[in-house]
C-alpha cells in the first residue's frame, strides 16, 4: 500500500540535497579566508560556532530555546483546536458563517505583529502576550484552509448521505472531516510556520527570554554573531518541526 | 392488475438556466411493477437520468404525481437503492467501512450483513481494501453490495456499467440478473446501450429528446436464462434500433 513511501532515496539524492547548503557554507568560509568578512558586520562561520559553544556551556541557548519552543507549542495548540473546530462548525452551519464572517475578514488581515503593542498592554511582557500573538498567526492558516477543505469536497458525497439517511454527527466524522483532511494538513503546516514567526517578532519587541530575545539581545549588544545564531535555531527548528508534519500527514492520508 | 410499485402520471420537469427554459421530460406516464426489470433508453439529454432521479427522491421539484409503493415521493430513503454511474466509494475508507457507513444505526455492527452483499457480488475477501486498489468494475459492484445491503424495495442503476470496458460490462451484467432472480428486487436501470437495456429489461422504454419524452414501451420476453445471440433478442433490438435512425438506407459502396 505505500510501497511508494518505502523505496530509499538513493545516494545522488541526499549530495543533491544537501549541495545547496554546503556550497554557500563553503563560500562563507573562504570568504573569510581571503579576508573579505568584517566581525562586526558578517562575522565567520567559526565565530557563529562559537558563540554557538558559548551560549551552551552558560546555559542560555538551550534555555532560550525551550523557552520559544513551550509559546510555539501552547500557542499553536489553541490555534489548532480553535481553527479547526471553529473552521467546521463556519462550514456546517452556514448561519453561523453569516454570523462571525464579517469579524474574522477583518481580523484576518491584521498582521500578527500589529498585536503586539495591544498584547503587551493587555497580558503585559510575559508568556500570554506571545502566546496570543502565536495564536492569531496560526489560527487564520488553519481556520481558513478547513473552510476550504470542506467546501471543495465532492459534493456528490453528500447525495450519499441523502440516499442512505447518514446522520450529521456521521456525515461530520466520515466525510466533512476526512474529505478536508488533505488541505487540513496543509493549514497546519502553514499555521506552524507563522507561529515561529511570531514568537520570534513578539520576543524581538518585549521579552526577558526566548530565542527572539537573544536575536534583540544581540542587536543591542552589536554581535552579528548572536544575531546569526539565533536565526539559524528558528530555521532548523521551523525545519525539523514541519518535518515532524509531514510524517504525521503521511501516516493519516493513505487513500491518496 | 398487478402491483405497482412505482407510478408516474403526467410528470413534467423543467429547468431554467439564465432565463431559457428547458423541458427535460414533458407528460411521462410510467408503471413499474414490483419485480419487474426495466430498461430506460435513450441518447443523451432524453431526461432519463433526471426521471430516474425523481424516482429516487434526488430531484423533488416537478409538475405531476410520482408515487412509490403508493406514496408521493418527499426524498431519498434506504427503500430506493440509487447506483450512480461513478461507484461514489468513499476514498478513506475500507469496502466493508464503506458498507458500514451506508447501514442504518440498529445494522452497524452486523458484520455477517455486510460480508453476506459482498459475497453476492463476488467480492470476498477484499473487505480491508482501500476503493484506489479496486479496478473500476471491482468499485461498482460493492456500491450494488451497499445499496443491497439496505435491502432496497428499488434498485435504481443510472447508466452503471457506462464507464466499463466492455468484457467486464457483460460479467456484470449477468450478475445483476442473478442478484435481481435471487433477492427480487425491482430494478430500474437507465442506459444508452441498446444491447444491455434488451438483455436486462423485460419492459424497454425508448426515450427521445428535447422535449424528453416516452416513444415507445417494448415489452419482452428472452426466456430464461435469457440469450444474447437469440432471434427474439435480435428483432427486438433491432426495432429499438430503428427507433433511434430511423428510415436511414444503409449506404451501398461499390467496390471497385
Amino acid at each position: 500500500m505505500n510501497q511508494r513511501n518505502t523505496v530509499r532515496k538513493g545516494l545522488g539524492h541526499w549530495v543533491l540535497y544537501f549541495t545547496l547548503v554546503i556550497l554557500i557554507l563553503a563560500a562563507w568560509e573562504s570568504a573569510d579566508m581571503a579576508g573579505m568578512l568584517h566581525a562586526y558586520t558578517l562575522p565567520p562561520l567559526k565565530t557563529i560556532v562559537a558563540t554557538a559553544v558559548e551560549y551552551a556551556q552558560k546555559g542560555a541557548l538551550l534555555n532560550n530555546i525551550i523557552v520559544s519552543l513551550i509559546r510555539v507549542l501552547e500557542g499553536f495548540a489553541i490555534a489548532l483546536v480553535a481553527g479547526f473546530v471553529l473552521g467546521v462548525l463556519v462550514s456546517v452551519f452556514p448561519r453561523f458563517e453569516t454570523f462571525t464572517d464579517l469579524l474574522i475578514q477583518i481580523i484576518r488581515p491584521i498582521p500578527p505583529i500589529a498585536w503586539i503593542p495591544l498584547a503587551i498592554l493587555w497580558f503585559g511582557i510575559g508568556q500570554s502576550s506571545k502566546v496570543f500573538i502565536i495564536f492569531l498567526g496560526a489560527f487564520f492558516p488553519i481556520f481558513v484552509n478547513t473552510v476550504d477543505g470542506i467546501k471543495n469536497i465532492d459534493k456528490r458525497y453528500y447525495e450519499l448521505v441523502e440516499v442512505y439517511e447518514v446522520p450529521k454527527l456521521e456525515m461530520i466524522r466520515k466525510i466533512t472531516i476526512p474529505g478536508a483532511l488533505p488541505s487540513i494538513t496543509t493549514g497546519i503546516r502553514l499555521g506552524l510556520g507563522n507561529a515561529w514567526v511570531c514568537v520570534v517578532a513578539a520576543e524581538m519587541i518585549g521579552a526577558t527570554s526566548g530565542v527572539g530575545f537573544m536575536l534583540a539581545d544581540g542587536r543591542s549588544l552589536s554581535r552579528p554573531d548572536v544575531v546569526i545564531l539565533g536565526m539559524l535555531i528558528v530555521g532548523i527548528f521551523g525545519k525539523l518541526m514541519d518535518d515532524v508534519l509531514k510524517i504525521i500527514r503521511e501516516r493519516i492520508i493513505t487513500w491518496n | 392488475m398487478s402491483n405497482n410499485l412505482v407510478e408516474i402520471r403526467n410528470l413534467t420537469k423543467t429547468f431554467t438556466a439564465q432565463e431559457t427554459t428547458v423541458t427535460a421530460l414533458e407528460e411521462i406516464n410510467l408503471d413499474i411493477e414490483e419485480g419487474s426489470f426495466v430498461s430506460i433508453i435513450g441518447g443523451s439529454g432524453c431526461g432519463k437520468s433526471t426521471m430516474l432521479r425523481i424516482i429516487g427522491g434526488l430531484e423533488t421539484e416537478y409538475q405531476g404525481d410520482v408515487r412509490f409503493d403508493g406514496k408521493p415521493i418527499v426524498g431519498p430513503s434506504r427503500e430506493k437503492g440509487f447506483i450512480f454511474q461513478d461507484h461514489r466509494l468513499l476514498p478513506w475508507l475500507s469496502v466493508k467501512e464503506n458498507i458500514r457507513f451506508s447501514l442504518p444505526q440498529e445494522l452497524k455492527k452486523d458484520d455477517d450483513l455486510i460480508q453476506h452483499n459482498l459475497e453476492l457480488v463476488g467480492l470476498r475477501g477484499f473487505e480491508q481494501a482501500l476503493p484506489k486498489q479496486l479496478s473500476g468494475g471491482m468499485a461498482q459492484r460493492v456500491a450494488i453490495a451497499r445499496a443491497l445491503a439496505n435491502k432496497p424495495q428499488i434498485l435504481l442503476l443510472d447508466e452503471p456499467f457506462g464507464a466499463l470496458d466492455a468484457i467486464t460490462k457483460v460479467h456484470l451484467q449477468e450478475q445483476m440478473l442473478r442478484i435481481w432472480k435471487q433477492e427480487k428486487i425491482t430494478m430500474v436501470i437507465v442506459t444508452h446501450d441498446i444491447d444491455e437495456a434488451v438483455y436486462l429489461g423485460q419492459k424497454v422504454v425508448v426515450m427521445t429528446p428535447r422535449p424528453g419524452r416516452i416513444k415507445r414501451i417494448q415489452t419482452i420476453d428472452l426466456g430464461t436464462p435469457r440469450r444474447r445471440t437469440g432471434s427474439v433478442f435480435t428483432r427486438v433490438r433491432d426495432e429499438i434500433y430503428r427507433e433511434f435512425f430511423e428510415e436511414t438506407p444503409v449506404p451501398f459502396v461499390p467496390s471497385i
